[in-house]
């Protein structure tokens, strides 16, 4: 494609001086020619360079494409001719105070006041704390109801709040509002101390601990020329696998539930348990917390772990095996996941779903095949897609996932597994650097982004958790659904809120 | 129905024994910490100097479990000799000065409310309010329902509604954005209620303090009655600590 913007690859750090700095016309014009023709959305953000606010965009084709350019105080919005930016813009104009005029739908992204101390642009007062204060998209007409859920829900799960407008038992909208796990990371990061970093970035999500632990330490090695061993990239990959079946089993077994059917509910919330436990087993930690640092990985897997690790797996396996047959083959919960929360490929594509929602819609993009890192080139990863985008097309991808997942693991502890392991490496940043790393989270494509200023410090810590572009996939899913069949097409995507609020 | 059946066969009957029989955890699992005063000074201050959270107390060789996540990098930097972790999971503690400790925690039960044994010891139902956890705390809670804990054969049980309870269980460093609606579930719950702050998060900030979007300490805003620490506390931390505390 003949584009302005650099072509650059996944971890690849460069200086920012080799970055395109455009004018922000042809910034905005190469953007959307780009995602036009068919390009995504990687990252798009802003960041303040000595006051002074600048955009950063990386796209993705079948290549990772970045270019950037000095933020004007206002413009005319992507969005109202491109949608996929929609989100990315209100993020900017949230953080930053940038406005994007003629945005078709400017409402706040996490509630909180821009970093710039520039005017709000959503006029909103920050000391009444409550994101859910803003007149919501409402339906009207006398047979119209509206459902408030949120953000205290019903089970233990974290906060946010929907909102529904219905006729009768079907919805007609659906707005999700976020913003109450907001715990300020990205600006946290720019203050504390560099061994805060691992734990803090642990900490955007702990469902995805392994997944942003390795999206973190391949930024810093990239930007520090530390190279890591061929074990510590196997461990890598081991964790995240592990990291991706405990979610799928344990969504499985909440699907299952949702529809009433209580074995599998019960098996997997038990056979999830196990999971987590070979996570435990390695490094001590269930959600996998402290595995991977800058430089490898903290815990080996000797020939001991490796053994028992095969030999529970193993065990596990026939039963995984079974149970997801078990809930398959029940005509009851087909009935209730087929046809169910359907969103249109074609949606899908325009909505820039990623992960096992988006292949569940016929787009079979794969972080772990487009932009493979640490041990993932040696590994064939097969090409899921399903066309049917309802909630029975999700929950089958899981189950594949699962089982190709369990398959790779036991790949790996095929061979002894040396590595050296790091502990708390210290780690000096370059100045005026820049790097991007891709990774696939269980959810989807997670990203993060590292941009340091003259001194090597950090300037812009970007993260982007694949929730980031699923949540508007869940309210297109229940476009014209019952409103009861909400828990079971919440549970088919099981995003996430903190790695979205940050 | 065969499938079923055979599944059922299949799963057999997973249920632990505990607290008849104590539950094993693997060896690089980090429970109770250990301190061992007679570890040199300068390999305390480097102990102090590494630590993510500084947790570590200098001066009396102390160890704040309020703030400490638990990472084992003091550990393996003294080489055992300074802090050490045992597989103990019982560390969970009531008074909120006991959280610095060099390892010899007083006994849970020994300092549990009484009158929360005689109201709540047959039967308590808990709300969960997570308050920017990072859902894994919340998901180590949420695991007690799952059959190998089985936390309802105590007569413990999450429910949905804050008037249905006797008490809330807080994970996250309490946004700024959850606040208001923290303190609503608090006020919906009729008195006597008990606070359990479970995770470094609610206990401290965690991983988060010194974000101004946060508060450091869910004691601030409410009194707290039972700590449970950890990043996240393993599930057996969390059953232990409510057995102790109430039964
Ligand atoms: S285990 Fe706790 S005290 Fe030790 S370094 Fe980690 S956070 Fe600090
Ligand atoms: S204490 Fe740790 S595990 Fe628990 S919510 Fe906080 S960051 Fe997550």
């Amino acid at each position: 494609m003949d584009t302005d913007f650099l072509e650059i690859s996944n971890g690849q750090a460069l200086s920012r001086e080799q970055i395109p700095h455009l004018t922000f016309d042809d910034f905005q014009k190469n953007a959307m020619k780009i995602v036009w023709g068919g390009g995504k959305i990687v990252q798009y953000f802003g960041y303040a360079d000595n006051s002074i606010v600048k955009l950063m965009a990386v796209l993705r084709t079948d290549k990772l494409l970045v270019a950037g350019c000095d933020a004007p105080d206002e413009y005319p919005s992507f969005s109202n001719k491109c949608e996929p930016f929609q989100l990315f813009e209100r993020e900017i104009a949230e953080q930053f105070g940038i406005v994007p005029k003629y945005h078709p739908w400017l409402k706040m992204v996490r509630y909180h006041p821009n970093s710039q101390g520039k005017k709000d642009v959503f006029g909103n007062d920050y000391t009444e704390d409550i994101p859910g204060n803003y007149p919501y998209y409402s339906v009207e007409g006398d047979e119209i109801h509206e459902v408030a859920v949120g953000p205290v829900h019903a089970g233990i799960i974290e906060p946010g709040h929907f909102r529904f407008n219905c006729i009768g038992e079907r919805v007609l909208h659906l707005e999700i509002q976020l913003g109450y796990q907001h715990r300020g990371i990205e600006n946290l990061i720019l203050k504390a101390d560099s061994k805060r970093l691992p734990i803090i970035i642990e900490g955007i999500a702990g469902d995805t601990t392994v997944a942003n632990g390795v999206s973190f330490a391949q930024a810093v090695e990239a930007l520090t020329s530390i190279q890591t061993d061929q074990g510590s990239r196997i461990i890598r990959i081991i964790g995240l696998e592990l990291e991706r079946i405990a979610n799928h089993v344990g969504d499985l077994g909440a699907l299952s539930g949702d529809v009433a059917f209580l074995p599998p509910a019960n098996y997997c919330g038990r056979m999830r348990g196990d999971f987590l436990n070979m996570s435990l087993l390695i490094c001590g930690n269930r959600m996998g917390k402290g595995l991977v640092r800058p430089g490898g990985v903290r815990f080996s897997i000797d020939d001991e772990i490796s053994r028992e690790l095969m030999r529970r797996i193993n065990e596990l396996e026939p039963q995984v095996e079974h149970v997801i047959d078990l809930i398959f083959s029940t005509s009851s919960v087909r009935a209730r996941f087929e046809d169910c929360g359907i969103v249109s490929t074609s949606d899908a594509n325009h909505l820039g779903l990623v992960g096992p929602a988006g292949r569940a819609c016929g787009l079979p993009y794969d972080a772990r095949r487009t932009f493979a890192t640490e041990y993932y080139p040696g590994i064939d990863i097969p090409e899921n897609a399903k066309t049917t985008g309802d909630v029975y097309a999700r929950a089958k991808m899981r189950a594949e996932e699962i089982l190709q997942s369990i398959s790779i693991i036991k790949s790996l502890l095929k061979d002894t597994i040396e590595t050296n392991c790091v502990d708390s490496e210290v780690f000096n940043l370059p100045s005026s650097s820049f790097v991007v790393t891709v990774n696939e989270a269980w959810r989807g494509e997670l990203s993060h982004c590292i941009i340091t200023d003259a001194e090597g410090k950090i300037l812009r810590y970007k993260i982007k958790d694949p929730s980031f572009h699923n949540w508007n996939g869940l309210a297109m899913s229940l476009r014209n659904t019952e409103i009861s069949d909400f828990p079971l097409n919440n549970k088919s995507y099981n995003l996430s809120y903190c790695g979205f609020d940050l | 129905m065969l499938n079923t059946l055979k599944n059922r066969f299949e799963q057999g009957y997973r249920t632990s024994t505990y607290p008849k029989k104590t539950v094993e955890l693997v060896p690089r699992y980090r429970g109770r910490p250990q301190v061992h005063k007679n570890a040199p000074s300068d390999l305390v201050v480097k102990c102090a100097a590494a630590c993510p959270q500084d947790a570590i107390d200098i001066d009396r060789k102390l160890i704040n479990m309020g703030r400490c996540v638990f990472c084992g990098i003091c550990e393996r930097i003294s080489e055992g000799r300074f802090i050490s972790f045992t597989r103990d999971f019982g560390y969970s503690v009531a008074e909120k000065d006991h959280l610095l400790t060099d390892g010899e925690i007083p006994s849970l039960a020994d300092h549990a409310r009484q009158h929360f044994k005689k109201l709540f010891g047959r039967s308590l139902q808990l709300r969960q309010v997570s308050a920017a956890g990072c859902n894994a705390c919340e998901a180590d809670l949420n695991v007690l329902a799952t059959p190998f804990f089985d936390l309802a054969r105590f007569g413990i049980n999450f429910v949905a509604s804050p008037r249905h309870s006797d008490g809330i269980v807080v994970t996250g460093p309490i946004s700024r954005n959850m606040k208001t609606a923290l303190l609503q579930t608090y006020e919906a719950v009729p008195d006597p209620k008990v606070v359990i702050a479970v995770g470094s998060c609610s206990i401290s900030g965690g991983p988060f303090r010194g974000s101004p979007e946060i508060t450091e300490g869910l004691d601030s805003l409410l009194p707290v009655d039972l700590y449970i620490p950890g990043c996240p506390s393993h599930p057996m931390a969390n059953l232990h600590a409510f057995l102790k505390f109430f039964k």
